[in-house]
């Protein structure tokens, strides 16, 4: 037969020497291998107790933005949820009344908003659409929990606090320079 | 652009950490406490997982099998591909409907007490595939304990899970298994009690 590379060996099915007999020499190998270990530092870390560093850029739990003088910027146009292929978002829209324009940036908002996190595929999409700057992901992860009503997220996660802001400005400059590149 | 860099400290510098003992009175020479809660110690520190990795989440558990994260920590060290033997089945990636009667074999050869950990968006609710041929959720077939969300989720929050799963075997009663109202949950997934 022709041969398909010049990479095959041939097999030797030769006699083993005494040295190969014995095996304790392949065995104190392997062994001082083991022992090399024993002074390297572990490579676990501890988790609960330590922390790995993530990437800042890192797709996470959603936050929906407030705007500098924290009106929520979400004006419920459906653009995420219409993105998402996961279909994990819904809302209601409600009209702003008067004597409400210190909570919502413009005259239509959301009134309820929610994810559902087991659905949701933490892909993007919903950040990419939204025209209002209003949805983005943080390097926050979602937690395990035991039943299934609590992974629908409501304003109540989603919205972030006015004295608390999340920094979202690493996903900004991240996304500004994937555009212009 | 990365975060914050912790330093890995070196096998010498690490604290071993050891679990907590349960409450009870403690004299001289002698200690007693629950029955429950010497089980449940016993349970939550020695869980057998049955990894069912049908997709990417199952690359992810083996990510957290592995020595960056290691789950042996948690008393996981052995995993049983054998369901006879497992405490923990940890179902991670898409069941399709007809692997459904599958997994559910799967559940019902495991030994009492079991738990079911459900990893990634898959197996959880289905994920992005609301198709004809996806289980939406393997909550339709079996009880799941532990939800853990992502696509695939990080080690992290696997072992988060591990960790909530600990919590559940190591507070439960020891009459538990054998209540009504545990065997009329069975009963609502069709799965025989003896």
């Amino acid at each position: 037969m022709e041969k398909l590379s010049n990479r095959s060996k041939l097999v030797v099915n030769k006699e083993m020497s005494f040295k190969e007999r014995i095996y304790l020499p392949a065995i104190l190998k392997g062994m001082s291998i083991t022992l090399k270990h024993f002074f390297k530092p572990a490579a676990t870390v501890k988790y609960p107790e330590q922390t790995r560093p993530m990437s800042s850029i890192y797709r996470g739990q959603h936050v929906l933005k407030r705007d500098e003088d924290g009106k929520e910027r979400c004006t419920a146009c459906g653009l995420c949820a219409v993105a998402c292929p996961a279909e994990a978002i819904t809302m209601v829209a409600a009209e702003r009344e008067k004597g409400e324009e210190h909570l919502y940036r413009e005259e239509k908002y959301a009134s309820t908003y929610e994810i559902n996190m087991l659905r949701c595929i933490f892909c993007g999409l919903c950040e990419e659409a939204c025209p209002k700057q209003a949805i983005f992901l943080t390097d926050r992860i979602v937690d395990a929990e035991f039943g299934r009503a609590e992974f629908i997220y409501g304003k109540d996660k989603l919205v972030e606090p006015v004295d608390e802001r999340v920094d979202i400005s690493q996903r900004q400059i991240w996304s500004y320079n994937n555009e212009n590149a | 652009m990365f975060g914050k860099k912790v330093p890995l400290s070196g096998r010498n510098k690490q604290m071993v950490k050891i679990v907590d003992q349960p409450e009870g009175y403690e004299g001289q020479g002698f200690f007693a406490t629950s029955l429950d809660k010497v089980i449940g110690m016993a349970r939550a520190n020695s869980l057998w997982p049955l990894p069912f990795a049908t997709s990417c989440c199952g690359i992810e558990f083996m990510a957290t099998m592995g020595s960056n994260y290691d789950l042996a920590r948690f008393g996981s060290e052995r995993l049983s591909f054998t369901p006879r033997q497992a405490d923990l089945l940890m179902v991670m990636g898409t069941i399709s409907k007809k692997m459904a009667p599958i997994l559910k074999q799967v559940y019902d050869q495991m030994a009492e007490p079991k738990w079911v950990l459900s990893v990634g968006a898959c197996a959880c609710s289905g994920g992005i595939f609301d198709t004809y041929s996806v289980l939406q959720g393997i909550d339709r077939v079996i009880p799941v304990d532990v939800y853990v969300p992502g696509c695939p989720p990080r080690p992290e929050q696997i072992i988060e899970g591990v960790i909530k799963i600990q919590e559940l075997a190591k507070n439960e009663s020891l009459r538990r298994r054998n209540s009504d109202e545990y065997k009329r949950m069975l009963e609502s997934y069709n799965i025989e009690t003896k």
